[in-house]
């Protein structure tokens, strides 16, 4: 177990999107702020600061979480995976492209932690149905679409991905 | 890059399409939008993520706990004193700086951007922090003592109007800030001479569309030519600009106020981001640096905006054959705790089309706008709508009731017949253009409306409880400025000045290079409107869309707007988009004018297509556009004098038609008016009370459609809103002025799993007012769905539904099955509450190894009260049985310190006691009760205990589950903790505690 003082700056060192990343945070820094505004990655945002609208969504080791949710000094050491690595350099990746084919998102505030649920989602359940994925945009809020048009992309990309794996 | 045209179905009507233009071909269609591809990596520009300025110092709101007290006292000392903290600007201060916000009403009821001297809702700010960093502002908002004198707290609008109510603004005379009745036709006749007179009245509820992000301010003063310069994620309407220059006492010009390029949202909530700008605006000019606030959620749900709730008692007379003859309004309106501008414009909104989609030639309003002690109201999608539809759409199904005719058969009898169009109605709206009867039969048509009856009929003969409903609703769109003014006497009017029209502004520009850009006062909330400019621009042009860049952020020192400018009524498809097409086709009049020079033919002959200005007759004998462009950079001596210099063109768009209201109040209150049908099937499960929505059905006609993906968007979005509005949604205040929707989990949006299946139909008959012939359509579904919905859900339980939202306990409510309570028999009767806050009730019994004698000392020794209260900071003894204590509680990441004043009394010695308290700090207030009772058993003493608290302020906003849990908690380890105390009645301070904390927990 990590004591840490609540006065002192205690580093933060861990890797964003594939590169390491250093700074410093008292104990009680949430990682949304963090990640804004110590490292300057500004694609998660923050909706609630109560863990309930998903806005803050990234993925620590690989699991989703809320990055509201998580003080900075506990991801130190871990891999952090923001909307910022999704792409593949200048590429959109399959389901950031669909979001904009099927117009999932309006003005884009929810849509990184939704895309970052999705992606954990498409990875790991090739065969999610529709109300599997209904379920899972129902960690997050979007109160300009309607969700209407993310189910769409979910499951045209789902869809695709078994094909192309032939599963 | 290739623009992507989606392919979609359903969107269009081909045979209804009306393609004014041929030479049209980017308007009509889908297109991938330019603002994605940054959104979809996270690259986009809100607020928050532009660069603060060097120096840049962040604040935070001190607000009320309280729903209306005085401010005695507010004791800074400590907070500033703790390191960080630069300023602390309380309300007197402010006023220095700062005059009150221009209101529509003449009363005396100021507005300041901070509390003076009364607090009036709770959240209201009382003082704003200036810090280091956000988290050193809120230590500071901890320890600022503020001393409150209790005034009695006013919620319920009708209990406001009554002439023996607490006043909220003493200096107003009147808690009914606003008056007026108006007749139009001859409503006293029409209802004489009635065959029948239907009447009901109805409670539109508070509720807020709660954008993703909430509101940001970054305001730095320039003091070496006092200006205010501030960036905002402000929506419009710019109407609010003078209202903010005016508070600080400056020309306009010396407000500058920039948006950023993206906003995560409003709705219209963002308008309501004005008052904090002038807060944050002082500021920074009080502590010389720049000054950045980002509202977090409790503040945006509590203290931000929020819709209208509305008492509107309405009466329709009809002829026998089914003819709504004259209607009568009396609509009670709700503002909240002040009359912040634009309000009372939420009354106003619909003046013009108050009959709705029908034929009713006499009509009667009484327009009626209190204050309570709730966050005071303001622009939210459908503004007005809702309210006046969930009255006159109910009234009409309780008519058909009465008169025995199917629901939509008396809509049909009513609707505006397409041969009246264009239609006057009677107070003042020019209904321009539309088959509202072709329509409807479309949409029962298309969307099997038989059908739904059929299931109805099986679902009703299985015994389930199944609906439909109806709803015929006037989407309108664009607002006339001179609307509002319909509140003051023709007389009042004549002396204040007309006021009309809607000016909207956009400009078109070819740089040197002959790249377009078009900048707009449009300020979008995610809608896509950079894409649909560079639609409607690049028609006109010649050119392709993607060659486009748009701008739509927004410097108001820079970049021409006007006082309509801003996000609101729906008005960019129409003016706004109308605007850029009249810019940039007096640029295409002057590329044609140089083009027809180098090419050597007439003007006439010049067309503008592809890229290319080209000779019709001879397509062959073309220049590309960009050259062209060029030339009237490079050689401006070259190009045709009748063609210009440069090629910049501004344009100022507003509808003639937009008159303002006439001598007899008739007020053309809107430049488009769509039409939409809805209806529906739900089912209501007689169990739990859960509304299933199993088919919905919404048909509009909102003239011409600019890109039909975009607009099924906006529906979209729309109906999630209603949808919301009707089943879900409401800032619940109680009956003292608590608030208790503070949090996502307490004030419920849909989710994606909540949202049913829903069908649109479009129709296009293009508006003759718009530049580009559309009408508004993101608004309508806030209008016509939730009362859609109400009607169904009336349909299926066969009772009136008044008020929303249909939540599980009202629906219970309505079909008289009591939700289940509790079997458990309380062994303490339950007490008695001392007021109406938050209320939460108790019981719970420890026991402890002690015999009751040693327990009552332990009780009643006052050192050892901070063993037993967790978190205790401090205890003084206070004479007799009475005792103050300063102690932390904390819900989540909500935590802050108490004082609370504790009372002994009843006390019979061995046996009992009651236990009374109230608590103060700067999450809000408790006051409570609770009986302990002991009772000698086998293994020492029975500890039995009940308690009664009421609670308010934040900490009663973030409500229910998690209040309850924390609460219940506490006191469970209170009773703990004395049965700890017992067994070490020897150890005393730290150790006392240690001992007690820890017996406890094991």
């Amino acid at each position: 177990m990590l004591y840490l003082s609540a006065d002192g700056r205690h580093p933060v060192r861990f890797t964003l999107n594939g590169r390491y990343v250093e700074g410093e945070a008292e104990p009680r820094l949430l990682l949304t702020d963090f990640l804004r505004h110590e490292i300057g990655a500004t694609g998660t945002h923050v909706g609630c600061e109560h863990g309930v609208c998903g806005a803050c969504t990234v993925r620590v080791d690989g699991l989703v979480v809320r990055a509201c949710l998580v003080y900075a000094v506990q991801v130190d050491g871990c891999r952090v995976d923001t909307i910022e690595g999704m792409a593949d350099g200048d590429e959109l990746n399959d389901l950031q492209l669909a979001f904009q084919r099927h117009h999932a998102l309006q003005c884009g505030f929810c849509t990184p932690g939704i895309l970052m649920s999705l992606s954990q989602l498409v990875e790991e359940e090739p065969h999610a149905d529709g109300s599997r994925v209904r379920e899972v945009l129902s960690g997050h809020l979007c109160r300009c679409t309607g969700y209407y048009g993310m189910v769409a992309a979910v499951m045209e990309v789902l869809a695709a991905r078994r094909k192309a794996k032939n599963v | 890059m290739i623009y992507r045209l989606i392919f979609s179905s359903d969107h269009l009507h081909p045979t209804r399409l009306i393609v004014s233009n041929a030479r049209m071909e980017h308007v009509g269609r889908s297109f991938e939008r330019v603002e994605d591809p940054a959104l979809l990596r996270g690259a986009g520009r809100f607020a928050d993520d532009l660069a603060e300025p060097p120096g840049c110092l962040h604040a935070a709101f001190l607000r009320a706990p309280v729903a209306h007290a005085e401010i005695k006292s507010i004791d800074t000392k400590n907070a500033l004193a703790l390191p960080g903290v630069t300023a602390i600007i309380t309300g007197s201060e402010l006023a220095q700086h700062t005059a009150p916000f221009l209101s529509g009403v003449k009363v005396n009821a100021p507005q300041y951007a901070l509390a003076i001297e009364r607090v009036r809702h709770v959240g209201e700010p009382v003082a704003i922090v200036v810090a280091r960093d956000r988290y050193v502002a809120e230590d500071a908002l901890e320890i600022i003592q503020v001393d409150y004198a209790s005034l009695d707290p006013v919620v319920d609008p009708e209990v406001a109007a009554e002439p023996t109510t607490q006043l909220l603004h003493p200096d107003a005379g009147s808690n009914v800030l606003h008056e007026r009745r108006f007749k139009y036709g001859d409503p006293d006749q029409a209802f004489a001479e009635a065959a029948h007179v239907v009447k009901t009245t109805v409670r539109y509820p508070r509720n807020s569309c709660t954008p993703i992000e909430a509101f940001v301010v970054l305001a730095t003063y320039h003091p070496g030519e006092n200006v205010f310069e501030v960036t905002a994620n402000f929506q419009g309407p710019y109407t609010l600009h003078p209202v903010m220059a005016r508070a600080l006492g400056l020309p306009g010009n010396r407000l500058r106020l920039k948006t950023p390029p993206d906003s995560g949202g409003s709705f219209g909530t963002k308008q309501a981001v004005f008052n904090n700008i002038v807060g944050l605006a002082v500021a920074a000019k009080v502590s010389r640096r720049p000054v950045k606030w980002v509202e977090d959620r409790l503040e945006h749900l509590a203290a931000s905006t929020s819709a209208t709730n509305r008492v509107t008692t309405i009466q329709a007379a009809l002829d026998a054959d089914g003819h709504i003859t004259a209607l009568d309004y009396d609509q009670l309106e709700d503002c909240g705790a002040y009359l912040r501008a634009p309000e009372p414009a939420t009354i106003y909104r619909m003046h013009g089309n108050m009959t709705g989609a029908y034929t009713i030639e006499n009509l009667a309003i009484r327009n009626r706008v209190v204050v309570t002690n709730k966050t005071p109201t303001g622009l939210m999608r459908g503004f007005g709508g809702p309210q006046v539809y969930f009255a006159l759409e109910r009234v009409v199904d309780l008519a058909a009731a009465r008169l025995g005719i199917d629901p939509l058969e008396i809509r049909r009898r009513n609707l505006v017949p397409p041969n009246a169009m264009p239609h006057s109605t009677a107070p003042g709206a020019v209904l321009d253009s539309g088959n509202y009867l072709g329509t409807v039969d479309r949409a029962e048509h298309e969307g099997d409306l038989a059908e739904l009856r059929a299931r109805r009929a099986q679902a009703r003969a299985d015994g389930r409880l199944y609906g439909i409903g109806h709803a015929c609703i006037i989407e309108p769109s664009i607002s006339n400025m001179g609307y509002i003014t319909t509140l003051l006497t023709p007389q009042e009017r004549a002396r204040s000045g007309a006021k009309n029209g809607a000016l909207a502004t956009a400009s078109v520009n070819f740089d040197p290079s002959g790249a377009v850009t078009v900048q707009v006062s449009s300020v979008p909330q995610g809608q896509g409107h950079r894409t649909v400019l560079a639609q409607v621009v690049a028609d006109e042009l010649g050119i392709y869309p993607s060659t486009i860049v748009t701008a739509t952020d927004h410097d108001t020192l820079k970049d021409p707007w006007s006082i309509a400018s801003g996000n609101y009524s729906s008005r960019f498809a129409g003016a706004v988009a109308g605007a850029a097409k009249l810019a940039a086709a007096r640029i295409a009049e002057r590329l044609k004018s140089i083009a027809a020079s180098d090419l050597n033919v007439p003007l006439s002959d010049v067309e503008l297509t592809d890229g290319m200005a080209r000779a019709v007759s001879n397509p062959d004998n073309a220049i590309p556009i960009e050259r062209i462009a060029a030339k009237a950079h490079w050689s401006p001596l070259s190009v045709p004098l009748d063609a210009g210099a440069g090629l910049r063109e501004t344009a100022f768009w507003t509808a003639p038609e937009l008159s303002e209201p006439d001598t007899h109040d008739r007020v053309n209150s809107s430049g488009a008016y769509g039409f939409i049908f809805d209806f529906c099937g739900v089912e209501v499960d007689p169990l739990d009370g859960a509304v299933r929505i199993d088919k919905y059905v919404t048909a509009h006609d909102a003239g011409r459609i600019l890109n039909p993906t975009l607009a099924d968007g906006q529906i979209r979005g729309g109906f999630a809103h209603g949808f919301g509005a009707a089943l879900l949604e409401e800032l619940t205040y109680t009956p003292d002025g608590a608030f208790l929707a503070g949090t996502f989990s307490d004030y419920c949006p849909p989710y994606a799993s909540d949202m049913p299946e829903l069908k649109i139909l479009h129709d296009q008959s293009p508006s003759p007012v718009t530049p580009t012939g559309a009408k508004g359509l993101g608004e309508g579904n806030c209008m016509s769905t939730p009362v859609c919905i109400a009607n169904a859900v009336a349909d299926a339980v066969g009772c009136p539904v008044n008020t929303l939202p249909l939540t599980r306990e009202r629906i219970l409510k309505l079909i008289s099955i009591e939700e289940p309570v509790d079997p458990k028999p309380t062994r303490i009767p339950p007490l008695e509450l001392l007021g109406d806050g938050h209320a939460l009730r108790g019981e719970g019994s420890a026991t402890v190894p002690a015999s009751p004698e040693k327990v009552w000392e332990t009780i009643l020794d006052p050192d050892h009260l901070p063993a037993i209260i967790p978190f205790c900071h401090a205890v003084e003894h206070d004479g007799e049985h009475t005792y103050r204590v300063e102690a932390s509680f904390g819900i989540g990441p909500i935590r802050g310190r108490f004082q609370a004043q504790l009372l002994l009394s009843n006390l019979d010695p061995g046996k009992g006691l009651c236990l009374n308290g109230d608590a103060t700090g700067a999450l809000g207030c408790a006051t409570g009760r609770s009986e302990i009772r002991l009772t000698k058993c086998e293994k020492g003493t029975r500890v039995d205990y009940a308690y009664a608290l009421l609670i308010s302020g934040k900490i009663a906003s973030v409500g229910g589950r998690l209040l309850e849990g924390a609460v219940r908690g506490q006191i469970a380890e209170i009773f703990g903790r004395i049965a700890g105390a017992n067994t070490t009645k020897t150890a005393s301070g730290l150790r006392a505690r240690l001992a007690g904390w820890l017996r406890v927990k094991s």
